[in-house]
């Protein structure tokens, strides 16, 4: 999002902490010193943040009441998470390829990989979380995750989706 | 009454206790056969198997049955054969045709054969009901086409299958292996000696092609189930889930729409309503009109099937018997 703060000492702290306060993760801030969309004696700043949708409308109430002005809500991306369990022989398969085939479509990563060591007799399982920009580019994802585990002999456990 | 293993004798001795004023008036196991016009002396007939091994006398067979026991109602409740379904297609068939209304609890003729089968009961005037099919005690068929008349289901899932339940809950809960939950099962009586048909996602899948087929008209058959059985899970897996307060259980869903029938592990989070433990069916129906309705219970057994079965029969007493 894009706001602008006055020129004050303090403000862009003031602008920050409502977003901490209701369960945002600051991924990034930006300061504009030179922006023609603000007006003389504030501030332009973009931060770039993960929030979930009820948490974004509280934090929108916050900054408003402690004076900010938001000027853009930009477009939303890689906020569409879901964990998955691998079963199977996930090392001798080439992991790094199976990773490869998700993170290079641009639309979709891999944002977590968490392995266990097997159990004796027992193949590895593992869990992987998928992001993306969006429900599409999600289930092209998994469509990709799906054909990949057939062809390694991969079991892939996929979460239930519930109603929104 | 033909079959009287572990659901038909369930059901003789419910009647016998209950009485609900039903008589029995023909039963056949395997090998013999009992008949009587005025009504059989249930108890006798029970005492006599529990002997014997035989409900009655050799040389009287299902066919004797049909043919000379007078019957409003067929029960049918032989083993499933979910390959050729028979003997109990041919058995639920030759009594439709008879003019006597039909309740089974065997999937094996519904899963296969039903549009046939309901189209004969139709020509004949009669009802051929099968409660007992899905979900053991659970009044599903029930909930979907009388209690949520007038709804459209927009998506069904759940747990359909008992043994596997068991299991992924054992695996969970103590961290054994798919190996050693499946011995404990067994040794439970919760897993046959060949798992195959719980444990890849045969029974269950059997289940929503009865669901899709009787609520939707979908003319699915077996091999249109996307199916995915729990016999590679690892403890690992459960353990990975379980980290983040989610579980895995093996689900049935059927997307209407999509006409997607697919049974497979997944993950759920562990308060989910249809995560529910040891051997209990948990059932979700999402629809437009009455929202979210969650059906929970005993998914086998001899008295829970039996309810399904009764229920069934008192149904076509009350709103069937006479009109034809």
């Amino acid at each position: 999002m894009k706001l602008e703060i006055k020129d004050m000492p303090g403000q862009l702290v003031a602008a920050l902490r409502p977003i901490s306060d209701v369960g945002g993760n600051i991924i990034a801030v930006i300061h504009q010193h030179e922006s023609a969309t603000v007006r003389t004696g504030t501030l332009g700043v973009q931060i770039v943040l993960e929030i979930s949708e009820s948490g974004l409308s509280e934090l929108i109430r916050l900054l408003k009441a402690g004076g900010v002005t938001i000027l853009r809500i930009g477009e939303e991306r890689m906020l569409i998470r879901r964990s998955f369990i691998l079963i199977g022989h996930l090392m001798h398969t080439d992991l790094s390829d199976t990773v490869d085939r998700i993170d290079s479509t641009g639309f979709a990563e891999v944002a977590e990989l968490t392995m266990m060591m097997p159990a004796i007799n027992e193949p590895t399982s593992a869990k992987m979380i998928i992001k993306s920009e969006s429900m599409e580019g999600l289930l092209k994802a998994l469509e990709i995750l799906r054909k990949t585990a057939d062809q390694k002999e991969i079991l892939i456990i996929e979460p239930l989706e519930e109603k929104q | 009454m033909i079959g009287f293993g572990s659901v038909g004798r369930g059901i003789a001795e419910c009647i016998a206790e209950k009485g609900l004023d039903i008589e029995i008036t023909g039963i056949a196991d395997s090998r013999s056969g009992v008949i009587s016009k005025t009504g059989i002396d249930i108890r006798s007939v029970l005492t006599k198997k529990q002997e014997t091994g035989l409900c009655g006398e050799e040389g009287i067979t299902p066919e004797d049955i049909l043919e000379r026991a007078e019957y409003d109602v067929l029960v049918e409740v032989t083993p499933t054969d979910a390959v050729t379904g028979e003997p109990a297609c041919t058995n639920i068939q030759r009594a439709l045709e008879k003019g006597a209304h039909v309740v089974t609890s065997n999937k094996g003729p519904i899963a296969l054969k039903f549009s046939e089968l309901m189209r004969i009961a139709e020509e004949n005037g009669v009802q051929l009901r099968y409660e007992a099919t899905v979900c053991g005690a659970i009044p599903l068929m029930h909930t979907l086409r009388q209690g949520l008349a007038g709804n459209t289901i927009q998506k069904l899932y759940g747990v359909f299958n008992g043994t596997c339940n068991y299991i992924l809950t054992r695996m969970a809960d103590e961290g054994l292996t798919y190996q050693q939950a499946l011995l404990e099962a067994r040794e439970m009586g919760y897993a046959e000696a060949d798992p195959t048909y719980d444990v890849q996602g045969i029974d269950a899948a059997i289940k929503l092609v009865i669901l899709a087929n009787a609520v939707w008209g979908l003319n699915k058959t077996l091999d249109d189930v996307d199916r995915t059985g729990i016999d590679l899970l690892t403890s690992d897996a459960l353990a990975l889930a379980e980290r983040e307060e989610h579980t895995i259980r093996l689900i049935g869903e059927i997307l209407p729409d999509e006409g997607v029938l697919r049974v497979s592990p997944r993950i759920l989070n562990k308060n989910h309503p249809v995560v529910v433990r040891g051997t209990l069916n948990a059932v979700m129906i999402e629809t437009d009109m009455a929202g979210e309705i969650t059906l929970i219970g005993k998914g086998a057994g001899s008295r829970e099937t039996a309810s399904a079965i009764i229920s069934d029969l008192l149904f076509i007493r009350d709103f069937h018997a006479g009109r034809s």
